[in-house]
């Protein structure tokens, strides 16, 4: 076997250097004075309960703004919400976690993380590569033993009387999920929330600490690729490691970062959903009946849970300076793009702020609209309808064990990171 | 009734072939697209009619 040159050297030496470039600001720190001028996404507030600002701001600032974090505006509006998504001439994805690090304009038009983090025309290809792996049928494969493994982990918690539904259950099923299609160690699912951690909760944290996570990050997907150079199998890792694009193999940055990306991107989200979904049944005992008693209604329901608790938000940054939506926004400025505040608006959704378990008309956008799609989007659904599907069938009477003890995740991805639930 | 999925608009959500699959059906991508014709027989066009009203990207034009 020749030596692969492209990973030589000390690759993730290069991939640290490569992320660590870019326009950083000082974080504003101390707390919110008016939503409508001074936003901020980490505050306490806004992950106990964005649904309340949110309401609020599209009532009477449709479009808000923040000097926080070097500049940033949030549209709540659905119609907004979308023309957003649907322009990326006039929005690119280079950066996509709004925080107070911008990544280098070197690395555009691919960005650190593609796919998501490409503009077109790069865009296209490097996520057409992975749209295979992903299809409906492809992703129908692994459901078995994503059931498997559900069952596996309530055996695992025996009869306990309180479980916690996040740290014990939903954490989890993701984790082995990705770490399986990439072909990276079960054992090492642990390690993974870390990295998560560091990625999308870290936005605060001094820059060299997140820093230093992201570099642990890729020290260990170099690791994997080292590995998979070595030993090549049927995965994920391999697939990129061998893939083309215009006849061409992907240059490491690519392999690595798109590796991270499907590694992060695939597991706080679908464990946000599965617990924000837990965390609503726990709530709602007629919701919870109904599904034990019609569990034909889980995929509508699964639907509404989606609309309803949205846990992801995305970022973009605006191009040049112009005038959108009556503002006057400026090139590198932020703009927090809230799929949750898009599937609350009152002038898209009947009774938007309610759950309506069986709504039957449900064009919500929990996974993004337009190019960026939620390249995972059969994955997350088939986890969540299956781990509500087992949850329910081994224990389906629940309930909040202790309100007060629950806590939600700060950042672009909200979901419960303590869910304790009384079971019984 | 006529169902057509627009590939200009299609982002493939596979919100159509998962709630119709007898109407509509994936490529190796995703991406969605109508069987027989996009003709929708008499009687079943509630169903038809309730896949592209859940595609989010309004990708799927009703002819009646
Ligand atoms: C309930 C769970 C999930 C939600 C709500 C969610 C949401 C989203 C959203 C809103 C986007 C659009 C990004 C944008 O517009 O910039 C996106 C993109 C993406 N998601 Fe997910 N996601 C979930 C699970 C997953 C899973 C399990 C994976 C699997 C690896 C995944 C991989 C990706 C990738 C690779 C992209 C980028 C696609 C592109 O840029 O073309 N996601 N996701
Ligand atoms: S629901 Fe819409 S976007 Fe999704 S596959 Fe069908 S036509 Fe395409």
């Amino acid at each position: 076997m020749t030596v692969d040159d492209r990973f030589a050297g000390d690759a993730d030496e290069r991939f640290t250097d490569r992320t660590s470039h870019g326009r950083r600001n000082e974080p504003t720190i101390g707390p919110v004075t008016d939503w409508a001028t001074d936003f901020d996404h980490l505050d306490d507030a806004w992950a106990a309960d964005p649904y309340e600002i949110q309401d609020d701001l599209r009532q009477r600032c449709p479009v808000a703004h923040t000097d926080r974090f070097g500049g940033g505006w949030l549209p709540t509006r659905y119609e907004d919400v979308a023309a957003v998504a649907y322009d990326s001439d006039r929005f690119s994805s280079r950066s996509v976690v709004m925080s107070n690090f911008r990544s280098d304009v070197a690395l555009a038009p691919a960005g650190g993380t593609p796919p998501i983090t490409s503009d077109p025309p790069f865009h296209h290809g490097a996520r057409k590569l992975l749209l295979p792996a992903f299809t409906r049928t492809a992703i129908a494969a692994l459901e078995p033993a994503t059931r498997a493994y559900c069952h596996e982990l309530l055996d695992g918690l025996g009869g306990s009387s309180e479980i916690d539904a996040a740290v014990d259950y939903a954490q989890h099923i993701p984790m082995r999920a990705i770490s399986d299609m990439l072909g990276f160690p079960p054992e090492d699912g642990p390690e993974f929330a870390g990295f998560v951690a560091s990625v999308l909760e870290g936005i605060n944290l001094p820059l060299t600490e997140r820093l230093e996570g992201i570099g642990a990050l890729f020290h260990y997907l170099s690791a994997q690729i080292d590995d998979h150079l070595a030993h090549p199998r049927e995965d994920l890792t391999s697939y990129l490691i061998d893939a083309e694009l215009d006849g061409e193999k992907l240059d490491a940055f690519h392999v690595a970062g798109t590796m991270g990306l499907l590694l992060v991107a695939g597991i706080d989200t679908t464990w946000s959903a599965i617990g924000a979904s837990l965390w609503h049944l726990a709530g709602h005992p007629g919701d919870r009946e109904r599904l034990v008693a019609e569990p034909a209604l889980l995929p509508t329901a699964v639907e509404e849970l989606l609309r309803a608790y949205a846990p992801v938000t995305m970022a973009r940054l605006v191009r040049e300076d112009m005038t959108w939506g009556g503002v006057e926004m400026k090139g590198e400025d932020w703009l927090l793009l809230s799929f949750p505040a898009a599937n609350r608006d009152p002038a898209q959704f009947e009774r938007a702020d309610e759950v309506v378990i069986d709504r039957e008309v449900n064009r919500h956008a929990a996974f993004g609209l337009g190019i960026h799609r939620c390249l995972g989007s059969h994955l997350a659904r088939m986890e969540l309808r299956v781990a509500l599907e087992v949850w329910l069938e081994r224990h389906p009477t629940f309930s909040l064990a202790d309100p007060d003890a629950v806590t939600w995740s700060h950042g672009q991805v909200r979901g419960p990171r303590r869910l304790p639930l009384k079971i019984g | 009734m006529k169902v057509h999925v627009d590939p200009a608009r299609c982002q493939g959500h596979g919100r159509c072939y998962d709630l119709a699959p007898q109407f509509f059906a994936s490529d190796d991508e995703g991406y969605g697209s109508e069987r027989n014709g996009g003709v929708i027989p008499d009687g079943q066009e509630h169903e038809a009619q309730v896949a592209a009203m859940n595609c989010p990207e309004m990708a799927i034009d009703v002819e009646q």
